[in-house]
C-alpha cells in the first residue's frame, strides 16, 4: 500500500461525509456525516506521517516520527466530544420540536 | 527557533490556569450556594478574570517589550499580539458576565454551568490567540467552539434557543471537520505541525515541484471554511443570523465580538507565520480571493440588513459586514512590503478596539430593551427618546458610531482601515467598503428614527438603576472618545507578528 491508496481512501471518505450532511434528512445521519469526515482527517495524518515524515536515526536506533497518529488520537477525542454535545442539542431540539429532521427545525428565518 | 519545556513553560500559563482553576471554584460555589436568585456564582467568575488580567499583565512583563516566547515546545506562543487579544477577550467576557447579570431570560437554576462555559470559552480563546501549531490550532478552535454551541441553546424550553444550537453545531462540526483536512494536507506538504517550521519549508517545497502551488491553494480554501465560519465571513456565514437570533442577548454579544477577535488573531498568526511568505502568496493568488471574499462578506451582510426587523438580527448582520470591512486589512497580509502588512494588522487591531465598545454596547441596550418591553423588534424602540433619553441617546451613539459619522469611534476605525488599504493599492476594495457604509446607515438610521419620531402607545417612562447607567457610560465614553486619543493608535502601531 502506498500513500497515494491512503489518501485516495480519506478523500472518499471525506466526500461520502459531505454528501450525507448535505443530503441527510435526520440529525443523527448528519452527525455520522460529519464523524465520517473526521475520521477521514485523522487517516490522512496518520498515513502522511508514516510516509512522508522521515523516520529519525538516534545512534543507530531507527525512531519513526509519531507526530500525525499523536494528531489522529487528538482527532478521534475531539470527535467524540462533539458527538456528545450534538447528541444533547439533538435531544433538546426532539423535546421543543418532536422531530429530529432538520427541514422541520426552521422556524428561525430572514 | 527555541523552544520552553513543558515544566519551565507553565509560569507564562498563568493566565489560561487561572481560568480553569476559577471555572472549576465557580461549578463548586455553584453546589454550595442556597439561594438561586444570588450573583455571587457570577462574581466569583468576575474575580477569576480580574485575576487571570493580573495574571497577563505580570506575565507580560516578565516578557520584557518585543520579545516573544515558544511555549510547551512550540506548541503556543507568548508575544505582544497574544497579550492584547488576550486582555480584548477577558474584557468581552466580563462584559458579557455583567450583561448576564442583568438580564432576565436567563435560568437561574443553571448559573453554575453557565459562568464556568464562559470561562472555559475564554480559556479556549486565549489558545486560539496564541496558538502557533496545526494540533494546538484545531485543539483551540474546537474548545471554543464546543462550548459555544451549548451556551447558544442555554435558554431552556426555548424553542428559538435550542434551534439556533442545533444550527451552529450542524454548520460549525462541518466547518471545523473541513478544515482539520485542510490542516492534515498542508501536514502531509511539509511533514511538520510547527507554523514557523510550514513558513520556512513551504516555499522550498514548491520551488522543488514535490507540490504544487494548486495543491496548496485547495488546502488553504479548506482551511478558510473552518476560519471563514468562525469569523462569520460570506460563504460561511449562513449560521449566524440564526444563531444570534435565537442564542440569550449576552451570548450574542459575545459571539458577535469575542468570536470574532479570536477568530482573526487565529487567522493573522496562522498566514503570517504559516503562508508569510511573499512567494507563496503570489504563487497561489491569495490576495485576489481574500480580497473578493471580503467584499461579498460586507456586501451580503449590509444588504440583508437592510429589511430586517428584529434588532438582535439585525445587528447578526450588522456584524458579519463589519467582519467583512475587518478582511479588508487581512487582505494586506498577502501584500510584499513588510510595512504595509503590519499597516494592515495594526488597522485591524484598531478596528476590533473600536467594534468591542461600540457593538458590545448596542447589545447591552438590546438587553435592557427586552428586559423592560419584553421584545426584540424595532416596534419596541418606538418612542424610546422619551420614555428612556439616556438610553436612547446612548444607542444613537452606537449606532452612529458602527455607521461610521465623523467624529464618532468607528469613523476612524474605519479611517484607519480604509488609509491602509488604499496605501496597499487595493482602491476598489477601499471603494466596496466606502459605498457599504452608506448603505448601512439606512438601516442603523431604522432604529433611530423609530426612537427618535415614531411615538408608542404605552409612554410610561422605563426606569434603570444606577448601575445600570454606570456600565452604560463605560462604552459611551470611549465610543466618544477613543479616535481622538492617541494612545490607541500608537499600541495598534506597536503589535505586530513575528
Amino acid at each position: 500500500m502506498s500513500l497515494q491508496h491512503y489518501l485516495v481512501i480519506s478523500a472518499i471518505l471525506f466526500t461520502l461525509g459531505i454528501f450525507a450532511v448535505l443530503t441527510r434528512k435526520n440529525a443523527i445521519s448528519i452527525l455520522m456525516g460529519i464523524e465520517l469526515i473526521l475520521n477521514s482527517c485523522n487517516l490522512n495524518f496518520a498515513a502522511f506521517s508514516r510516509f512522508v515524515v522521515p523516520p529519525e536515526n538516534v545512534d543507530g536506533l531507527i525512531i519513526p516520527n509519531i507526530d500525525g497518529q499523536v494528531i489522529a488520537i487528538f482527532g478521534i477525542v475531539l470527535a467524540a466530544a462533539e458527538a456528545a454535545v450534538f447528541l444533547a442539542i439533538i435531544l433538546a431540539i426532539y423535546r421543543e420540536f418532536g422531530s429530529i429532521r432538520p427541514d422541520e427545525v426552521d422556524t428561525l428565518k430572514g | 527557533m527555541d523552544y520552553l519545556e513543558n515544566i519551565e513553560s507553565l509560569a507564562y500559563f498563568s493566565p489560561e490556569i487561572l481560568l480553569v482553576v476559577f471555572a472549576a471554584a465557580v461549578i463548586i460555589l455553584d453546589l454550595v450556594v442556597k439561594n438561586r436568585e444570588s450573583e455571587k456564582v457570577a462574581y466569583l467568575a468576575l474575580v477569576g478574570l480580574g485575576c487571570s488580567l493580573v495574571a497577563i499583565i505580570i506575565t507580560h512583563s516578565a516578557l520584557g517589550t518585543n520579545e516573544s516566547k515558544n511555549l510547551f515546545w512550540g506548541m503556543i506562543r507568548l508575544d505582544g499580539f497574544a497579550v492584547f487579544f488576550k486582555i480584548l477577550l477577558l474584557l468581552a467576557t466580563a462584559a458579557t458576565i455583567l450583561f448576564s447579570i442583568r438580564s432576565e431570560e436567563l435560568d437561574v437554576r443553571l448559573k453554575g454551568e453557565y459562568y464556568a462555559l464562559l470561562l472555559a470559552v475564554t480559556f479556549g480563546m486565549f489558545l486560539m490567540a496564541s496558538a502557533t501549531n496545526l494540533l494546538m490550532i484545531f485543539i483551540a478552535l474546537e474548545t471554543v467552539s464546543l462550548t459555544s454551541y451549548i451556551l447558544a441553546g442555554f435558554l431552556t424550553h426555548s424553542p428559538r434557543s435550542s434551534e439556533a444550537a442545533f444550527k451552529y453545531i450542524t454548520y460549525g462540526a462541518v466547518a471545523s471537520g473541513t478544515m482539520l483536512f485542510g490542516l492534515s494536507l498542508i501536514f502531509g506538504m511539509v511533514g511538520t505541525g510547527d507554523l514557523t517550521t510550514i513558513g520556512q519549508q513551504l516555499p522550498v517545497v514548491l520551488a522543488s515541484g514535490e507540490v504544487t502551488a494548486l495543491g496548496v491553494l485547495i488546502a488553504i480554501t479548506f482551511i478558510l471554511a473552518g476560519i471563514g465560519y468562525k469569523i462569520a465571513s460570506v460563504p460561511f456565514h449562513m449560521w449566524s443570523p440564526d444563531v444570534y437570533e435565537g442564542a440569550p442577548i449576552p451570548i450574542t454579544a459575545f459571539l458577535s465580538v469575542a468570536s470574532k477577535a479570536a477568530g482573526f488573531a487565529l487567522f493573522l498568526r496562522f498566514f503570517f507565520s504559516g503562508f508569510g511568505n511573499s512567494e507563496v502568496m503570489q504563487s497561489i493568488d491569495l490576495g485576489l480571493l481574500l480580497a473578493i471574499v471580503s467584499a461579498l462578506t460586507m456586501t451580503i451582510g449590509n444588504l440583508a440588513a437592510l429589511p430586517q426587523q428584529n434588532v438582535k438580527r439585525l445587528l447578526a448582520y450588522s456584524s458579519i459586514a463589519h467582519g467583512g470591512y475587518l478582511l479588508m486589512g487581512a487582505v494586506l497580509l498577502t501584500n510584499g512590503d513588510a510595512a504595509i502588512v503590519n499597516k494592515g494588522i495594526g488597522a485591524i487591531i484598531f478596528y476590533l478596539i473600536v467594534y468591542f465598545f461600540m457593538n458590545l454596547g448596542a447589545f447591552y441596550v438590546v438587553v435592557l430593551i427586552a428586559n423592560e418591553a419584553g421584545t426584540e423588534m424595532i416596534e419596541g424602540y418606538r418612542g424610546l427618546s422619551s420614555r428612556a433619553p439616556l438610553v436612547a441617546g446612548a444607542m444613537a451613539i452606537f449606532l452612529f458610531s458602527l455607521t461610521g459619522i465623523p467624529f464618532l469611534a468607528g469613523f476612524f476605525g474605519k479611517w484607519v482601515l480604509f488609509t491602509a488599504v488604499i496605501e496597499g493599492n487595493l482602491y476598489w476594495l477601499a471603494f466596496v467598503g466606502l459605498l457599504n457604509s452608506v448603505v448601512s446607515l439606512y438601516y442603523y438610521a431604522r432604529i433611530v428614527k423609530a426612537m427618535y419620531l415614531e411615538s408608542a402607545e404605552d409612554t410610561e417612562s422605563f426606569s434603570f438603576s444606577k448601575g445600570t447607567f454606570a456600565l452604560l457610560t463605560v462604552f459611551v465614553v470611549p465610543t466618544l472618545l477613543i479616535g481622538l486619543l492617541n494612545i490607541f493608535y500608537s499600541l495598534s502601531e506597536k503589535i505586530t507578528l513575528q
